[in-house]
């Protein structure tokens, strides 16, 4: 661990202010802070956002929510709007890390949470990601774990978060706070892909600050749900998921958003399969014909070609799931 | 009358301290004036240091000294084989030359006034490395010549069989992972030295300080009252607790060692990888013939680990022919160490799956198949069993899992998604003794204080010691205190081998003996006591009060006798010295588990498990259930969870973090039962019992892949057993 300098701010203008001098900002610290003691992170100062006026989650006109940054993710996972309103939210939520660190983690954070690559974790390891040109020592490793779909010649890390899968499917957006004032950007605008630049992993600007998630409104009744396919119960990252939400009419499908994670190097939106859902009927049949598009344009390495057919049925699964909740299959 | 202790269900003795934080742990004892060293690990696996460049962190405020190989002095490290040091090779000389054998050995340790300064500093050093290709995967690497194993002629009677099954099993890597991690604290006073340490044996880390730095025995003391854990780990004086010693000494001042997470998996042993080829034959009714095993284990390039992966091929089961060849593997790593019932649960994963393979084989039930095959003594050496009660450990199981639900069909079961299977195997542990004093100390309030230099890594050594100590000498529970873990009291040997009950707890029991009949001596020689001239064979003592077997109102306390004697204690040191047995000894077990596979996504999920157990007698039952579960709970990681991944490009552990080597959660715990069949062993030791740590883990791994088997039809033969594995 390196030797940082630490300060507190009460308000939007202050952590702005630190965060143009260069500052990181701290939030829950559940990653930050272990990536510090591994000296991954080597931050000089650190900017404490913990008491900023974030924490409220408000509905939007239309039927959407916002999720303020600094709620925790035990707190959204809680929310009666959320739980009422979009259940995969919650799902997703509630089958990350553990309950002590969903208490301290924020929506914010874990939007920006670092990949768990062992290699980008170990500094003695060559990393692309930590050091831009040092190569991708995962690529020819142990990458289970790894991306099968985004990944580049510079890096296959998974993005591991579970409510950005969600978000992803829900087709949430990013609001953000900088020094030339708020934008809002769409998740999967804002999650970058590795490409050449491993190392930039989002699109925020130096010195931007998350403000808040917010879910568009979705027709009603949305049912939906996550499924976390993993080599454990409790408290480990996901081999596969799959995020779904489906609305459906007089028995036809009108809207379905699909998302898959522990395959992409960000939440991988699924369209091809939404595309084969939309206008048909729920049916097996349906959910295994559109489920078989899951894993597109997959590229698998040594260690994690079983992802390829754990995808499709991880989808398929959840497909079925929610689509028996959203008015039963045929 | 007083109830008995020995059988009663106690909570622990220590647990106050332990839940109240009061317990102290290796890196929480006080020293003044500590300073905190941090240890740099080698980036390479293989080759030798070229540079060590330290001015960056010698720089650093508040750090003290930066050692390597450049500056140590050159230490004695005369020859040790008394504290599970392998017998075979070197051990690790730390900071003695220039040569890196392993990834993460140490090369460096920075000395620092404060934590997070040595921290800081030990990222600071550089090393150069001139790196050579490490070998560090078991597959196709070389081994050395095998120990071997033979009665009758296996390979004929395997080739001559009616029935012949030839299969490959391979075992993962496992890590101890215990939650306290190990941590050092040493103190020079002039030639003496006193060391604070994560360790299962004050005596052995004693002996290995002495022979590392040339000193004499008893210039050591080592000190170590509780153990967050430790499987085994903690069996040996690893090099961490020499830097501390070496640091200490350099820098004129108590040192501090604790190791991160991540150097726990370079830095102590840890069950090695196995592959372990069997080929055996039976005859149409499921009698076996004959079983040749062949079995490679890795170990490091400087010490040959071995441990005992031949006896359960050898005693398990009853069979005229058997050959077994054993070879390690050196390799570019650091040397394993025993892990919970080593060998013995590698060698029952193999056997155990193999049995079942053969019932399925045969359509005999793999209980049945069991039986048909249970010797009717020791074919290893012709001994009689003094207890073994298997058997009725299937019986009982078989009755209390429900097995008579189990539809022989694997794949026949299914609820939804679920696929349901039931498995079921054996175990057996050899009980283990060693010679072990304890003293007794009786004072004049009527109290006693009972001290060995043992340990308890969590089985409830002071709860089953106390048990023990208190019905030997008639008092109550909380009259009695036992004390371990400082290598001035009396000798014990290691904590480990599921001996310590029996080893330990008959010095204590004989301590406790002496001193009862000391006590009764004096009183019936004694004309004030209302004991005189009684037979001391009638003389009972019970709630700490001398009477009458016959005739309770007649007698007195200790402290009275004491008191009028104007004795201030009465002590005993308590002897055990196992004789030549003409019995084989042994625990066993039969573990049941019942399985859910989700047959499209690879998941496994452990719906409930049983373990029955012939142990002897159970000194401490709320506590034996503990261990009964915990083993249970370990042998599901090792199943389905645990392993330690190596890059063998260059020998990095890829997963050296307890968020990516997989633990059982709560969440991966179900319903567990542990069942102990009642009896004592007296051919075992004085106090009947036959060990129980081990047993415990020994044939849950096995249980649940056969499990697994019978849910899904699949065979997997490789642990752990993942998703992919089942898709």
């Amino acid at each position: 661990m390196h030797p940082f300098s630490y300060t507190k701010v009460s308000d939007l203008a202050g952590a702005l202010a630190a965060g143009r001098r260069g500052g990181r900002y701290l939030a829950g610290g559940t990653m930050l802070v272990d990536l510090m003691r591994e000296s991954v992170e080597r931050p000089s100062v650190l900017v404490d956002i913990s008491a900023l006026p974030l924490g409220e989650i408000t509905a939007t006109a239309g039927g959407g929510l916002r999720i303020g940054a600094l709620v925790r993710m035990a707190e959204a996972a809680a929310h009666p709007s959320v739980r009422a309103a979009f259940p995969v939210i919650s799902q997703a939520l509630e089958s990350s890390a553990s309950a002590q660190l969903r208490n301290m983690a924020t929506i914010g954070g874990n939007i920006m949470q670092r990949t768990r690559c062992p290699y980008f974790r170990d500094v003695t390891a060559a990393c692309n990601k930590r050091e831009p040109g040092a190569g991708c020592a995962a690529l020819g490793g142990f990458n289970r774990a790894h991306a099968i779909l985004g990944a580049s010649e510079h890096c296959a890390a998974t993005h591991p978060s579970d409510v950005a899968v969600a978000f992803a499917a829900l087709e949430a957006n990013v609001h953000l706070l900088g020094p030339d004032g708020e934008r809002s950007v769409a998740l999967a605008d804002f999650l970058l892909p590795p490409g050449g630049t491993p190392q930039r992993e989002q699109a925020a600007r130096p010195g931007e600050l998350i403000t808040a998630v917010e879910i568009p409104a979705h027709p009603r009744p949305l049912r939906s749900g996550y499924l976390k396919v993993r080599d454990r119960q409790s408290y480990e990252f996901a081999l596969t998921s799959a995020a779904v939400a489906l609305h459906l009419r007089d028995g036809v499908i009108h809207q379905a958003k699909v998302a898959a994670g522990g395959v992409g190097t960000v939440p991988w939106k699924l369209p091809a399969v939404e595309r084969l859902l939309i206008g048909e009927r729920p049916s097996q049949a349906l959910w295994a014909e559109a489920a078989e598009r899951a894993a597109d344009g997959a590229r698998p390495l040594e260690h994690n070609r079983f992802k390829i057919e754990l995808l499709k049925r991880t989808v398929e699964r959840q497909l079925r799931v929610v689509g028996d909740l959203a008015g039963g299959t045929a | 009358m007083s109830r008995r202790a020995v059988g009663a269900p106690l909570s622990r003795v220590d647990g106050r301290l332990k839940v109240t934080g009061q317990a102290k742990y290796a890196a929480d004892h006080p020293a003044d004036g500590v300073v905190h060293a941090v240890i740099v690990g080698s980036t390479v696996s293989r080759g030798r240091i070229t540079a060590v460049d330290t001015r960056a962190a010698s720089a650093l405020s508040g750090v003290l000294k930066v050692i390597s190989h450049r500056n140590a002095p050159r230490l004695a490290y005369h020859r040790n084989p008394s504290s599970n040091n392998p017998e075979t090779g070197e051990r690790l000389r730390v900071f003695q030359d220039d040569r890196v054998r392993f990834r993460g050995q140490p090369v460096a340790v920075v000395v620092a006034t404060t934590p997070e300064a040595a921290r800081h500093g030990a990222s600071l050093v550089v090393v150069r490395y001139d790196a050579e290709q490490p070998s560090t995967d078991l597959a196709g690497a070389p081994a050395s010549a095998p120990v071997t194993y033979a009665r009758g002629d296996a390979d004929l009677a395997v080739g001559s069989a009616a029935v012949r099954l030839e299969m490959t099993y391979r075992t993962a890597r496992n890590h101890h992972n215990a939650m306290e991690p190990h941590a050092t604290i040493a103190r020079w006073d002039g030639g003496r030295l006193t060391v604070w340490d994560k360790t299962q044996w004050v005596v052995g880390t004693q002996r290995e300080l002495a022979a590392v730095f040339g000193v004499e025995l008893s210039a050591v003391r080592v000190i170590s009252p509780f153990v967050g854990g430790a499987f085994g780990s903690g069996l040996r004086a690893w090099p961490h607790v020499t830097i501390a010693a070496l640091a200490a000494r350099m820098v004129g001042r108590p040192v501090k060692l604790v190791l991160t997470r991540g150097q726990l998996y370079s830095g102590t042993g840890y069950r090695p990888a196995y592959e372990y080829r069997l080929r055996l034959g039976s005859d149409r009714r499921g009698r076996l013939t004959a079983m040749v095993h062949d079995i490679r284990a890795e170990t490091s390039s400087y010490e040959d680990f071995r441990e005992n992966v031949l006896a359960a091929g050898q005693t398990l089961y009853s069979m005229p022919h058997v050959r077994q060849t054993y070879r390690t593997v050196p390799l570019d790593v650091n040397t394993p160490l025993y892990m919970r019932g080593p060998g013995h649960v590698t060698a029952a994963y193999v056997i155990e799956s193999a049995v079942d393979e053969l019932a399925h084989e045969l359509g005999i039930d793999p209980i049945e198949l069991r039986r048909r095959n249970e010797p009717a003594e020791d074919e290893s050496n012709g001994m009689p069993f003094s207890t073994r009660r298997l058997r009725e450990c299937y019986t009982v199981g078989a009755r209390e899992f429900g097995w008579e639900r189990r539809a022989p069909e694997p794949r026949s079961t299914r609820r939804g998604d679920w696929l349901i299977g039931m498995g079921m195997a054996a175990g057996a542990h050899g009980t283990v003794r060693n010679p072990a004093q304890a003293r007794v100390v009786l004072d004049a309030r009527g109290t006693a204080l009972v001290e060995a230099a043992t340990s308890d890594m969590g089985p409830g050594t002071y709860t089953s010691m106390t048990q023990i100590a208190a019905d030997a000498l008639g008092l109550a529970v909380r009259a009695v205190e036992f004390r371990l873990g400082d290598s001035g009291m009396p000798r014990t040997p290691a904590h480990g081998a599921s001996q310590t009950t029996a080893s330990v707890g008959s010095a204590v029991q004989d301590g406790c003996d002496k001193l009862r009949r000391q006590a009764i001596e004096l009183a019936v020689g004694d004309r004030r006591s209302p004991l005189h001239g009684v037979d001391a064979r009638h003389v009972t003592v019970s709630a700490g009060r001398l009477h009458v077997t016959a005739d309770p109102a007649r007698g007195e306390t200790y402290q009275r006798l004491l008191a009028r004697h104007g004795r201030a204690r009465l002590e005993t040191l308590g002897l055990f010295e196992p004789g030549e047995s003409r019995f084989s000894t042994a625990a066993y077990g039969a573990t049941f588990a019942e399985v859910a596979v989700d047959h499209r996504l690879g998941l496994v999920r452990v719906l409930r498990m049983l373990g029955v157990y012939d142990a002897g007698r159970i000194i401490s039952p709320k506590l034996a259930e503990s261990q009964a579960l915990g083993g249970m709970v370990g042998g599901i990681g090792a199943a389905l969870l645990e392993r330690t991944i190596t890059d063998h490009r260059d020998g990095m552990i890829v997963n050296a973090d307890l968020a990516s080597y997989l633990v059982p959660v709560n969440a991966d715990v179900p319903d567990l039962r542990a069942i102990f069949l009642e009896g004592a062993d007296p051919e075992a030791d004085p106090i009947g019992v036959k060990g129980l740590g081990e047993v415990v883990h020994i044939g849950v791994a096995p249980a649940i892949a056969n499990a697994v088997f019978h849910a899904t039809g699949r065979r997997v033969r490789e642990l752990p057993i993942t998703a992919e594995a089942l898709l």
